[in-house]
């Protein structure tokens, strides 16, 4: 069979639904991806193969015996090593003492229920306590663009392992911006669920209320198909995101723009003028409060972590990486009433996105404020002044872990680093279906269109 | 505890577990916590009051 390689999720289903590919081959594929380039780029922590290869045979004679389950049925994914997979370690990227679960977590079960072949467990920073992959007792995930720039993270693997072909999709989970922050560092789509959407059962938690988890794909309806699977355990023929019609959309300008590296900014405004182009309507909105979002997300986030780990730092604080350990340890001197305020102020915020959003599809915005960072490097020139690295890569995606409405990450360029820049829409809570259909019609006038700053496409 | 107790009082924990490194985090949080508090109003806190109007009565 002389069948080109797929090139994204979808197409790759369009070719094992109609037998001119088989999920061996596409298991294949990507074990001998991951083979030549984990030594470099460190993006598994543990691979599946003869699990993967096993589980990709009984799909194939499912698939001859007339038994398709739908557009993952046979498809090789990636789960970040912060979810259980039944007899696999789960070492969340620390040297701490794994998990050894029994059983797989309930969004892992959908998966494998809607036939998705598990290739191996990515990469993070450490319990996903970071924004750059390199804190990770196996070794700094690599961009694969640029060895010394992080992918960003912390599902920095699970980013990695879809630019690499070693899977097509990843299950990442998103805190602060965890898979949004990736897959903008990296050129592909994240996108987090609405809060609660995804079961976060048998996921290492970070922050209980707080956390999500969500797809990372090369294409938006890659994201649906995952997200659905994620979801549901089961993909309805068709079902997915449409790019039909045009949009309302709002820029939240305040806060959002006041720190943004230039290729980011003008990225940002062809992707505008692209859209605008093509009749979308946008408008600026507002989201009073906004700048206080770091505040409530550290008030929330430390204390809940350190909730968690109290029991392992007893027993093994002197295995985590000095930086995370450090982050966890702040957690435990947060007052309680101090939480409580953060809590209140969060349904504030909520109140706040959800007005902005009124007579709107989606708001639009920046995902990351610069390119991939340098690994190793607290700061980062932004304009004319110094910033730190976490706060910066965290400053646009925060705010909608706090509010829990649903946000999907989509590359709309090139820097003149020849990094990746991407855009942000933010949906209505309840309404992620909705808001894949919005990012799968932005997609397709920005897709390649906005080129790259200094000679693209323009 | 205002602000500058709770750091006092943190910072001198964070040294006692030999935990010293902790204490430039502190110091940030503690910016924070306070950054936090004075939103108090802002975001509608049911028993906050304008600061003309905080002094407690004579």
């Amino acid at each position: 069979m002389t069948t080109a390689s797929p090139t994204d999720l979808c197409h790759a289903a369009a070719l094992v639904r109609a037998r001119e590919m088989s999920s061996v081959t596409l298991t294949t594929m990507c074990l001998d991806r991951i083979a030549a380039r984990n030594d470099a780029l460190r993006a598994f922590i543990t691979v599946m193969g003869d699990q993967a290869l096993a589980d990709a045979k009984r799909a194939d004679a499912e698939i001859a015996d007339g038994h398709y389950r739908g557009a993952l049925h046979g498809i090789p994914i990636s789960i970040k090593d912060l979810v259980d997979i039944a007899g696999i370690p789960t070492t969340s990227g620390s040297a701490v003492t794994p998990r050894h679960p029994l059983h797989d977590a309930p969004v892992v079960r959908n998966l494998r229920r809607a036939g998705a072949v598990i290739v191996g467990k990515t990469n993070l920073h450490e319990f996903a306590y970071g924004t750059t992959s390199d804190e990770t007792a196996f070794g700094a995930v690599r961009h694969p663009q640029d060895l010394s720039r992080s992918p960003g993270g912390s599902s920095g693997g699970a980013a990695v392992s879809v630019v690499e072909g070693m899977a097509f999709g990843a299950l990442g989970t998103d805190t602060g911006g965890s898979i949004r922050i990736p897959a903008a560092a990296c050129g592909i789509v994240g996108l987090k669920p609405t809060y609660g959407e995804v079961s976060c059962d048998e996921v290492v938690p970070l922050s209980v209320t707080l956390d999500h988890v969500g797809p990372l794909a090369r294409t938006v309806r890659d994201c649906a198909v995952l997200f659905l699977g994620m979801r549901d355990g089961e993909i309805a023929a068709g079902a997915g995101a449409q790019a039909h019609g045009t949009a309302w959309l709002g820029i939240p300008r305040a806060y959002f723009f006041d720190k943004l590296d230039d290729d980011v900014r003008e990225m940002f405004d062809r992707a505008q003028s692209a859209l605008e182009k093509a009749g979308h309507s946008i408008g600026t909105v507002e989201i009073p409060l906004a700048e206080r979002a770091p505040d409530v997300y550290l008030h929330i986030g430390l204390p809940e972590s350190a909730w968690y780990h109290a029991p392992m730092l007893a027993a093994e604080g002197d295995k985590y990486s000095p930086g995370v350990r450090r982050r966890i340890e702040l957690g435990r001197y947060v007052l309680a009433e101090d939480y409580l305020r953060a809590m209140h102020a969060r349904e504030v915020l909520r109140r706040a996105v959800d007005k902005a959003l009124e007579g709107l599809d989606a708001l639009l915005l920046p995902t990351l404020p610069i390119g991939a960072p340098r690994i190793g490097d607290a700061t980062v020139t932004v304009g004319s002044s110094e910033e730190p690295v976490r706060a910066m890569m965290l400053r646009l995606t925060q705010l909608f872990d706090i509010t829990g409405h649903p946000a999907v990450a989509l590359p709309c360029g090139e820097g003149r680093d020849g990094l990746p820049r991407s855009l942000q829409l933010v949906g209505h809570r309840g309404g992620t279906e909705r808001l894949l259909d919005v990012a799968a019609a932005v997609e397709a006038q920005i897709a390649g269109g906005s080129g790259s700053v200094g000679g693209g496409v323009g | 505890m205002t602000v500058e107790a709770w750091l006092t009082s943190a910072c001198a924990d964070a040294e006692r577990r030999g935990l010293p490194e902790l204490k430039p985090l502190l110091e940030s949080l503690a910016r924070s916590m306070q950054a936090l508090r004075d939103a108090d109003e802002a975001f509608g806190h049911p028993a906050a009051r304008p600061p003309d109007d905080a002094a407690p009565a004579a």
